[in-house]
């Protein structure tokens, strides 16, 4: 018969009721999920140039030809960048308040709490308002390159625009989503160390989702 | 069980390899300057990676059948504790197996280069090959030895070989090209193909010729070969292009250069 | 994302919340094990009927008919799809994995229990729309498993390439997708989530296998799911990202300026990484089995954990040898032919040290240690003839043979095979608390080994031979003709080794009611899930949390009471062997 050193814990196994290892782990599988999204993003990335030089073989005069056409962006583009880096910048200090709260909810430190309970709400809704606010601006910046002729199959740069856009846009709606699920943690009054996880891992991702839209938008306008 | 492991496993080696020393089933009769070269690299290759197959799989049976549980203390007779013996033996393995596979494998790069890294010769006689579903055209650049324009919305397989490829006719380099449904090719006379495909992936397969390159279609893709025995050798699409893959039969017929030049005279004759 | 595990709380009550969408590891290990069980089954009878229409076109099957050629090239398609994916990624990872990753690691779940139900879920869905597009307009598409473009691109290219294609990429999207839920469950655990005392070093080979699988999985299903975002866009939206300019049935096609060979570089960038991720759990299941059943430890972990890293790293820099004929340039050929002659290094050095732990063992023939021997020769076999393959030049006249078929059916389809059988055989005990029957567990292992050799072996002759692959008729081809008897062999061999496998399926039923009670540790092993109770209780160890002092694999330990000591039983003398 086996034995099992045995050195129980103090609470029942397998929750980590200490907030440091919750809040370890639950970054673990952030970073740990964010490679397989940049995976995505680098493969659309290198057919975009491979399919940029890509020569095709023409019968009309059996030579091979290249047929990139670039197109210039919409200018709402450029804002929409400045509207998500604002909401960023809402979701660090929402992510950050949710932390100190946390923080004072274990007793992690001393000092009398300072900040209200739930005192990130008003960030996340700024945060929400902008991430929306983005993507009405990417939809509204789709309608303006289809006004200029340029449809997802008119021509290979234009396809990608679409591509790059939308797949970004669906992942920014999941963190969207992300932040939803936070605020309804917050009005189901889940304790403040759980709904800091949540705004942790949904800030992380919120600004990892920023900065591909900003390397989307580097790749298009300057390798286009 | 372990002595029925054994034999099992002596039988499958020996069985297996006999059919390959045997030649049972083997590569068609090289027709192809490249055919030679192909069959000697397979055979060292066959060579080396037999005999790791049959160290392998008769050591297996042997060790079975040696250290089976024969009851009494159960306890094998071995415990490794840390031991550079192990390692240098795992080295002294791998480079074994290094020499071996590797050694093999570079002495076969020759033949990759000496096909693949140069251009055809410049007196050889070009062919395009034509795939779509499911039939193979061949086209002759005829008298002006320049290839005419083609275009797809051309297209029309049941107006004859030309128009199946879409032949622009008022292309003046199109007039003398002429398209056949055999692929005819004088010995001992380089062959550069250029593949092309019109709908789909298909891929030039003869293997008397050891010749395959996939048609990619958007591509314009050469390949060449030197045939050195007269007759007719099948071609076989060799990349699944849809319903009628199975179908898709071509045949290169190998002719003196003097009846080839007969028979190309008479098709170009016929397109005048 | 609800981090908050669950196990705060006491075991659910409630069919739907134990059964159906429990967060439970070990259940919804089982649910995949399940999941697969159903999907080989329903690949080998797809095979089955490839089999029979090969070489008896006009027979008329009962409830089928007549299997027309188009099903044949459907049949292909999705024996293929099934079994790569839902088979032999699904089994012995996501199975086996969830089952007893936490447990030999000595934790009470996964990380994130909830993403792993949802991940289950996925991977269902995903099998029910591959299976949806037998019923679609069209049927299913007969595109091959790689489907390559612009065949699978184009609606019109044949018969099943509209809706059935379309499913069958979605399929594939949300297989994707459910994969990497469960590689992220997978490393965060291995991680994060280690009893005290369980080193990296002391884990065993299957959580090494598994941990390395997910690394592949995270870095490959990324680049599948961009290639069938850009497929269904070429099919649906009429983009042309794989379309060159071109027609189809006469008809000018639309599309201009795609590139063919995306859709090949994208797939097998994924595709090459993902047959490891199919060999890399049974390598580990096979390093446990070997040396559990020889009372031996691996001969040398060392170079086992260090082999399969080396395979992990360089699976990403071979993809091109499935393309050496494709059009890629010829230069990069020979660059992809050196990394693939490099790689069957580490796969050498992993068959060496399995021979060597059984070598001076004491070997228990039981049925999951001669699946596990089965593994080593089956291995061996399909591992010669890579060689063959990876030479650009040998590969001109064997490429899209039959020659390739045998090559990746036995070091792939069937080794794999015989891992998860020797993981099943092996782990149903713990799990389900009864034995398997013995004398049925030996007749499958040998039904089974002589009837895959039977099969895949003269596949090679084939090959040799000129017989090209995903032919569904054998007569427009003069020398086929002469090869039409070799096929009938393995038809025939075919059907031997499938009946054989009905055995495996009784054992399974019988033992499942009327098995003999399993007791805690009935094969003896030393790992952690055989310290805990049969079955193991809803958070693996009733309350209580294992402390690990020894390696896994401290078997004939000299000076000991017995031949094997736990890893958490009192530290042995010695420090363990490398």
């Amino acid at each position: 018969m086996a034995s099992i050193t045995t050195t129980a814990t103090l609470n029942s196994p397998g929750v980590p009721t200490d907030y440091a290892t919750r809040l370890r782990r639950a970054r673990l599988g952030l970073l740990v999920a964010a490679t397989p999204i940049l995976m995505l993003f680098t493969s659309f990335t290198s057919a975009y140039v491979v399919r940029q030089g890509l020569p095709t073989f023409d019968s009309s005069t059996n030579t091979m030809v290249r047929d990139w056409i670039p197109v210039k962006l919409p200018g709402i583009l450029f804002m929409n960048t400045c509207v998500l880096l604002l909401s960023s910048l809402g979701m660090e200090l929402a992510r950050r308040q949710s932390y100190r709260e946390a923080l004072e909810e274990t007793e992690a430190f001393a000092p009398a709490p300072t900040a209200k309970k739930t005192a990130e709400a008003p960030w996340m809704a700024v945060t929400l308002a902008l991430g929306l606010l983005f993507l009405a601006g990417q939809w509204v910046a789709w309608g303006q390159l289809r006004a200029r002729g340029f449809y997802v199959t008119t021509t290979p740069s234009s396809s990608f625009i679409y591509l790059l856009t939308g797949t970004h846009a669906v992942h920014l709606l999941g963190g969207v989503i992300a932040l939803l699920v936070a605020g309804i943690a917050s009005l189901l009054h889940r304790s403040a160390v759980t709904r800091s996880i949540v705004m942790d891992v949904t800030g992380w991702y919120w600004h990892f989702m920023a900065a591909i839209w900003v390397y989307i938008l580097c790749l298009l306008e300057f390798a286009g | 069980m372990g002595l029925v492991l054994l034999l099992f496993l002596v039988l499958l080696s020996v069985s297996s390899l006999y059919f390959f020393v045997a030649k049972t089933w083997w590569f068609q009769v090289g027709a192809s300057t490249a055919a030679a070269g192909l069959d000697h690299q397979f055979v060292n290759t066959g060579i080396a990676m037999g005999i790791a197959f049959l160290v392998a799989q008769i050591g297996l049976g042997i060790i079975l059948w040696k250290y089976r549980d024969k009851g009494g203390d159960s306890r094998a007779g071995y415990h490794p504790g840390h031991s550079w013996a192990d390692f240098w033996v795992i080295l002294g393995a791998a480079c074994l197996f290094m020499a071996l596979d590797i050694g093999v494998d570079l002495l076969g790069g020759h033949l990759w280069a000496a096909e693949r890294f140069r251009p055809a010769q410049a007196n050889a006689t070009v062919v395009e090959v034509n795939a779509m579903q499911f039939a193979w055209y061949f086209r002759y650049p005829g008298p002006d030895g320049k290839f005419g324009a083609t275009k797809p919305e051309l297209e029309d397989a049941s107006a004859g070989g030309e128009s199946a490829i879409g032949l622009d006719t008022r292309d003046p380099a199109s007039k003398d090209d002429f398209v056949s449904g055999v692929m005819y090719v004088p010995i001992d006379r380089e062959v550069d193909v250029i593949l092309r495909a019109h709908d789909v992936i298909h891929s030039f397969g003869v293997p008397a010729m050891r010749v395959k390159q996939d048609a990619v279609p958007g591509l314009a893709i050469h390949t060449h070969f030197t045939p050195t025995r007269l007759g007719d050798f099948d071609v076989v699409c060799s990349q699944l292009c849809g319903l009628g893959h199975y179908k898709m039969h071509g045949i290169v017929r190998v002719v003196t250069q003097d009846d080839f030049d007969k028979w190309q005279a008479a098709r170009e004759a016929d397109r005048q | 994302m609800d981090t908050h595990d669950s196990h705060a709380h006491a075991a659910p009550q409630g069919f739907i919340r134990r059964w159906i969408f429990s967060l439970d590891h070990k259940v919804i290990g089982m649910q995949y094990t399940t999941l697969g069980i159903v999907a080989v089954f329903v690949g080998m009878f797809l095979s089955l009927l490839m089999r029979i229409h090969l070489v008896w076109p006009g027979a008329v099957l009962p409830f089928l008919g007549e299997i027309k050629p188009e099903t044949y090239l459907q049949l292909v398609t999705m024996h293929g799809t099934i079994m790569v994916f839902f088979v032999l990624t699904t089994a012995p990872q996501a199975g086996f994995g969830n089952y007893a990753l936490p447990i030999q690691i000595g934790a009470p779940d996964m990380a994130f229990p909830v993403l792993n139900m949802l991940s289950f879920w996925t991977t269902f869905l995903a099998f029910v729309a591959a299976v949806a597009a037998f019923f679609a307009i069209g049927g299913a598409p007969l595109h091959g498993w790689t489907g390559y473009a612009p065949l699978s691109a184009l609606q019109s290219s044949g018969p099943g390439e509209g809706l059935g294609a379309d499913l069958w990429a979605i399929s594939i999207a949300l297989f994707c997708i459910g994969s990497l839920m469960g590689a992220l469950n997978f490393i965060t655990t291995t991680l994060d989530m280690r009893a005290k005392g369980m080193s990296l070093m002391r884990m065993p080979l299957t959580c090494w296998a598994w941990f390395l699988t997910a690394i592949l999985g995270l870095l490959a299903f990324g680049v599948l799911l961009a290639a069938c975002i850009i497929l269904l866009m070429d099919r649906n939206l009429g983009t042309s990202f794989f379309i060159p300019l071109g027609t189809i049935n006469g008809t000018v096609t639309g599309h201009n300026g795609g590139s063919p060979l995306l859709w090949q570089h994208l797939f097998w960038f994924f595709g090459h990484p993902e047959v490891y991720i199919a060999i890399l759990p049974s390598m580990g299941i096979v390093s446990q089995v070997l040396s559990v059943f020889s009372r031996k430890p691996v001969f040398s972990y060392k170079t086992i954990v260090y082999s399969m890293l080396t395979i992990v790293v360089l699976s990403f820099t071979v993809w091109g040898h499935h393309m050496f004929v494709s059009g890629m340039s010829p230069y990069s050929a020979y660059g992809f032919s050196i990394t693939t002659m490099a790689i069957t290094v580490p796969s050498a050095l992993l068959t060496f040290c399995w021979i060597a732990t059984l070598w001076r063992g004491k070997i228990r023939f039981t049925t999951p240690a001669l699946f596990g021997i089965g593994f080593v020769s089956l291995f061996v076999s399909g591992g010669v003839t890579g060689p063959f393959l990876a030479q650009p030049a040998l590969d001109i006249p064997l490429h899209d043979t039959y020659f390739v078929t045998g090559h990746f059916h036995l070091i792939m389809g069937v080794a794999s095979m015989f891992g998860i059988l020797a993981g099943f055989y092996y782990w149903f005990p713990k799990a389900v608390g009864r034995m398997m029957n013995e004398t049925m567990g030996k007749l499958h292992f040998w039904f089974t080994f002589v009837g895959a050799y039977a099969i895949f072996i003269p596949m090679h002759y084939l090959g040799l031979a000129g017989h090209p692959r995903r032919y569904s008729q054998l007569t427009e081809v003069g020398y086929l003709h002469d090869l039409i008897p070799v096929q009938k062999f393995i038809t025939i061999a075919a059907f031997v080794t499938l009946s054989g496998q009905l055995i495996f399926l009784g054992n399974l039923i019988w033992s499942l009611v009327k098995g003999k009670k399993a007791a805690d540790n009935p094969w003896e092993a030393t790992t952690v899930e055989w310290t805990t109770a049969t079955p193991p209780p809803h958070d693996n160890f009733g309350g209580l949390t294992p402390v690990v002092v020894n390696g896994p694999y401290e078997y004939s330990v000299p000076g000991a009471t017995r031949d094997y000591v736990m890893q958490t039983d009192p530290a042995v003398a010695h420090a363990t062997g490398d």
